[in-house]
């Protein structure tokens, strides 16, 4: 469903991004790693619509979207996480995902005012929809709690949560493991795996957790320095020469 | 520590000196044509060394004097109590209000004509700053130019009843349109701003507008302004002794009382009041729909919102068009209240003070900025006794309360959203 073609990205003189290639299958979990610095989160700026690559082809279901707006291409159903969480931390957790559905909602300013009845209905449904994934990630009982009082573990879930009421098809997952405890990562794990089994959505994934990475990914693509290194399932990839080299360094 | 405390203390009363003497303790008298210099009396110059003591001493002890501050007790003790349940607070809350509308809808009749007039002043301002509250509260963009907005419904209303003859309650909807249609102008150019820079353009925007209507004389009268603009009419009934327009009947005349200028003054109260109660309804209800959360999620994070769907164009000039009408709303207003408006009125000052009332009321928060507006306007109408020392009294109020209250009079509360259950 994702296809990514030789995909570039240079900031004056530094290639940030080279020829880098990947492709997502519809109910599949691929992995990015490489050490810091390789150009992971670039390569996720370029999908999402934030940087504008220099180079390559991104297409989403058969269709070119590199360069697109970001707004875009989100609404087209990939949808991303950031690094560093970014929640609308002055609202509460239940508006954080009323947000998130603004293009699901009628946004008709008149029909607002006077709450027509398709208004009243689809800002039912979102308040439903937003319900739903509040217990699916267990923020249930803080709903109108603002989002900036919220746990690190808590904010991280709801990120995924405000993700999810978008009913994307592609998520694009950046480090949503950093910062979490053991039991955390293991919630954390569980949940992506039933986003894909239970909820149809296909996972790209940027992660330094290996054991979170070899556990659920069905493929995984290594970058180091710009550059694909190699891909492959995780089986592949834990004996695969260059990889270790790269991160161990030479022996 | 102590010398420095010393050093720092003499400094600041130095300051004092250097900046109150050749202000206060000089007078120009005019005699004639010649302007001459003259001391002022003893009794000045003892203010001024006074003020520059007790700088000194304050600074001296400053640690000693705000620690004592800060040990006395919050006077409002209900601020520990339990917050009550939020379906009755909000109940209580509405009624609360209700009842204030309603009593101010009877209480022009029971009190002084300047009051009244007084009151409507506060009222444009309550407008004013709820559109306000939209941009900068809400949508988190500071605008230095809100006041273009206003002199956009001000001078629509003047122009067109000056060439077409207009009725005010025409101009109300094409004064509050045409200046919503200046929001979207400004808006395209600094779509891409935040912050600082955006200031700044607005601030450009707000000047370029005023300096406009000072210039265009052949269609704007300039510095000279645009006077006889109509007074509202009561399904035509005018105000005034004799009608004016033909057509027309006087209000004191249909009802068989007799004529009193106050009844002129009651009724643009009354509008008003209507308005601003309509302006605070239709943002409340923006508040609670997607175009309310859109805005605040661009405040809190632009980025994460794009990454949502939201299109920052269509958000950030929904906010400026939405600020801007209700502007147009309070400058038709003003104009009809004034009768008369030049360029004068719609300087930079009256942008910082609307902007003030927003923030001294609480960023967003509506009751908040109501408050505001009333003590910022009413304000310096108390101190007028204090005559040319009434804004140095205004302006320190205001630092104090930044300084003791930099959230706002009444910080915005979120709505409480029930969720049900899920089976």
């Amino acid at each position: 469903m994702l296809e990514v073609q030789n995909l570039s990205m240079r900031f004056g003189g530094l290639l940030a991004v080279d020829e880098v290639s990947l492709d997502v299958q519809e109910h599949e979990i691929v992995s990015i790693i490489g050490p810091n610095g390789a150009g992971k989160t670039t390569v996720f700026n370029c999908m999402s619509g934030f940087y504008k690559p220099t180079g390559g082809k991104i297409l989403f279901e058969g269709k070119e979207v590199q360069g697109k707006p970001d707004y875009k291409i989100s609404r087209l159903g990939m949808v991303r996480t950031f690094q560093h969480v970014r929640l609308f931390s002055q609202m509460t957790v239940v508006e954080n995902l009323l947000v998130a559905q603004h293009r699901h909602l009628n946004t008709n300013l008149i029909s607002g005012l006077i709450k027509t009845p398709s208004y009243r209905t689809k800002e039912q449904k979102s308040l439903d929809r937003a319900a739903y994934w509040l217990d699916r990630v267990g923020l249930l009982d803080l709903a109108n709690r603002e989002a900036g009082n919220l746990a690190y573990g808590q904010q991280r879930r709801l990120e995924i949560a405000r993700c999810m009421v978008t009913e994307p098809k592609l998520l694009m997952l950046d480090e949503p493991a950093a910062g979490l405890n053991p039991a955390e990562t293991k919630e954390l794990n569980q949940l992506i795996i039933s986003l894909k089994e239970d909820y149809n959505v296909s996972v790209v994934l940027i992660e330094h957790d290996m054991s979170l990475v070899m556990d659920i990914s069905d493929r995984i693509n290594v970058i180091n320095q710009g550059r694909p290194l190699a891909s492959g399932t995780p089986e592949e990839i834990r004996q695969n020469d260059d990889v270790i080299k790269a991160y161990l360094g030479e022996a | 520590m102590a010398a420095y405390n010393f050093r720092h203390a003499l400094f600041c009363a130095i300051i004092t000196l250097i900046i109150s003497y050749p202000i206060i303790g000089f007078n120009l008298e005019a005699q004639g044509i010649k302007v001459t210099l003259t001391g002022a009396d003893a009794s000045t110059l003892t203010m001024v060394l006074l003020a520059a003591v007790i700088v000194f001493l304050f600074q001296l002890f400053r640690e000693n004097i705000l620690g004592a501050l800060r040990s006395i007790p919050s006077p409002l003790p209900e601020a520990k109590k339990e917050p009550m349940a939020e379906n009755r607070r909000a109940k209580i809350e509405s009624w609360v209000l209700t009842g204030i509308v309603v009593l101010a809808l009877f209480w022009p009749f029971f009190v002084s004509r300047g009051s009244v007039d007084l009151a409507t002043l506060v009222l444009i301002y309550i407008m004013l700053a709820l559109g306000l509250n939209v941009v900068v509260g809400l949508a988190g963009l500071l605008d230095l130019g809100y006041v273009a907005f206003y002199a956009v419904g001000a001078y629509t209303f003047a122009l067109l009843s000056q060439y077409t003859g207009i009725s005010f309650w025409l101009a109300l909807p094409i004064g509050a349109l045409l200046a919503a249609l200046f929001g979207l102008v400004l808006g395209f150019p600094v779509l891409r701003l935040r912050g600082d820079y955006l200031a700044i353009v607005t601030l450009g925007f707000g000047e370029i507008i005023r300096i406009l209507l000072n210039n265009w004389t052949t269609l704007t009268g300039g510095p000279n302004g645009i006077g006889g603009i109509p007074d509202p009419t009561l399904f035509g009934m005018e105000f005034g002794r004799r009608v004016k327009e033909e057509g027309n009947t006087s209000f004191h005349e249909t009802f068989g009382i007799a004529y009193s200028g106050e009844h002129k003054v009651i009724f643009l109260y009354l509008i008003a009041l209507v308005l601003a109660v309509f302006t605070a309804l239709v943002i409340r209800r923006f508040m609670r729909m997607p175009v309310g959360r859109a805005w605040e999620a661009l405040r809190e994070d632009e980025i994460a919102a794009r990454s949502l769907g939201l299109s920052r164009t269509a958000v950030k000039l929904s906010a400026f068009t939405i600020g801007a009408f209700f502007a147009g709303f309070a400058g038709t207003v003003f104009a009809s209240k004034q009768g008369f408006i030049s360029p004068e009125s719609f300087v930079f000052l009256e942008s910082a003070i609307i902007l003030a009332i927003v923030v001294l009321g609480g960023m967003g928060s509506q009751i908040g900025v109501v408050l505001a507006a009333i003590a910022v306007t009413i304000l310096p109408e108390l101190a007028r006794e204090f005559s040319e020392y009434r804004m140095l009294i205004f302006g320190a109020a205001m630092v104090l309360m930044m300084v003791w209250r930099p959230q706002g009079l009444m910080p915005m509360r979120r709505i409480h959203i029930e969720l049900k259950k899920q089976e």
